[in-house]
């Protein structure tokens, strides 16, 4: 079969294709530590609740609480860290990231697509395989 | 006689090998820093991989992570002073 030319149904299987497409992302961001404990939960329920409303399928949640920070951002030389797994269509990166550069308790975000050995690697750290095999390697180095 | 060659007695010396080849380790994790920190001189710069032995599949890997982490400020881009 010739791909190059564009027919009809092929176009349209190739929409409905990329409309059914899930990928996995992750996405960490640091909040100013001037917040409070409420105020920061609320920030982070914010963007948890933001991504639900896009369809998007939270998949694990961590916080990190205050940490120092390597160098100062912002004149800050600590922040809020929280990580959110989810699984979306790729349009909801763009909202997520617009509304992280409109909200100014946000100092830095970051957000990543997981391939599939990221996805391997995650389930293992959440069961909290991670550590022991870290300790494992140590000891064989 | 005296004279011939001796030969010269070498050390040995040992094959670097990539660990993550050798461990099976698929994904670099950029939110570990302290390992990260194995990658990495006493600057923040990202070590060769003519001294860590990566292979350069992994490399690229590791050098993705090591940047992840110093925007997160999990690592210094700049320091005097690391380990």
């Amino acid at each position: 079969m010739d791909f190059k030319i564009e027919n009809p149904t092929f176009a349209l299987l190739k929409k409905i294709f990329y409309t059914m497409m899930l990928n996995n992302y992750e996405t960490v961001f640091i909040l100013t530590p001037v917040l409070s404990d409420s105020q920061m939960k609320d920030t982070a329920d914010k963007f948890v609740k933001l991504l639900k409303d896009n369809g998007a399928e939270i998949i694990n949640e961590e916080n990190w609480g205050l940490k120092k920070l390597a160098y100062p951002i912002n004149h800050k030389n600590t922040g809020f860290y929280y990580l959110i797994e989810f699984k979306s269509k790729p349009e909801v990166i763009n909202i997520l990231e617009t509304e992280y550069r409109r909200d100014e308790k946000v100092m830095r975000f970051l957000t990543t697509k997981l391939d599939k050995y990221a996805v391997e690697y995650n389930i293992k750290r959440r069961k909290g395989e991670f550590k022991k095999s870290a300790e494992k390697q140590e000891v064989k180095s | 006689m005296t004279l011939v060659n001796e030969p010269v007695q070498r050390v040995e010396v040992k094959k670097k090998y990539c660990r993550f080849k050798k461990n099976g380790i698929k994904y670099i994790d950029y939110k570990d820093a302290a390992f990260l920190l194995k990658f990495v001189n006493e600057q923040g710069k990202i070590l060769p991989r003519r001294i860590t032995g990566t292979s350069l599949k992994y490399q690229r890997k590791v050098a993705q992570a090591v940047k992840r982490a110093r925007h997160l400020a999990l690592l210094p881009y700049v320091t005097d002073s690391l380990k």
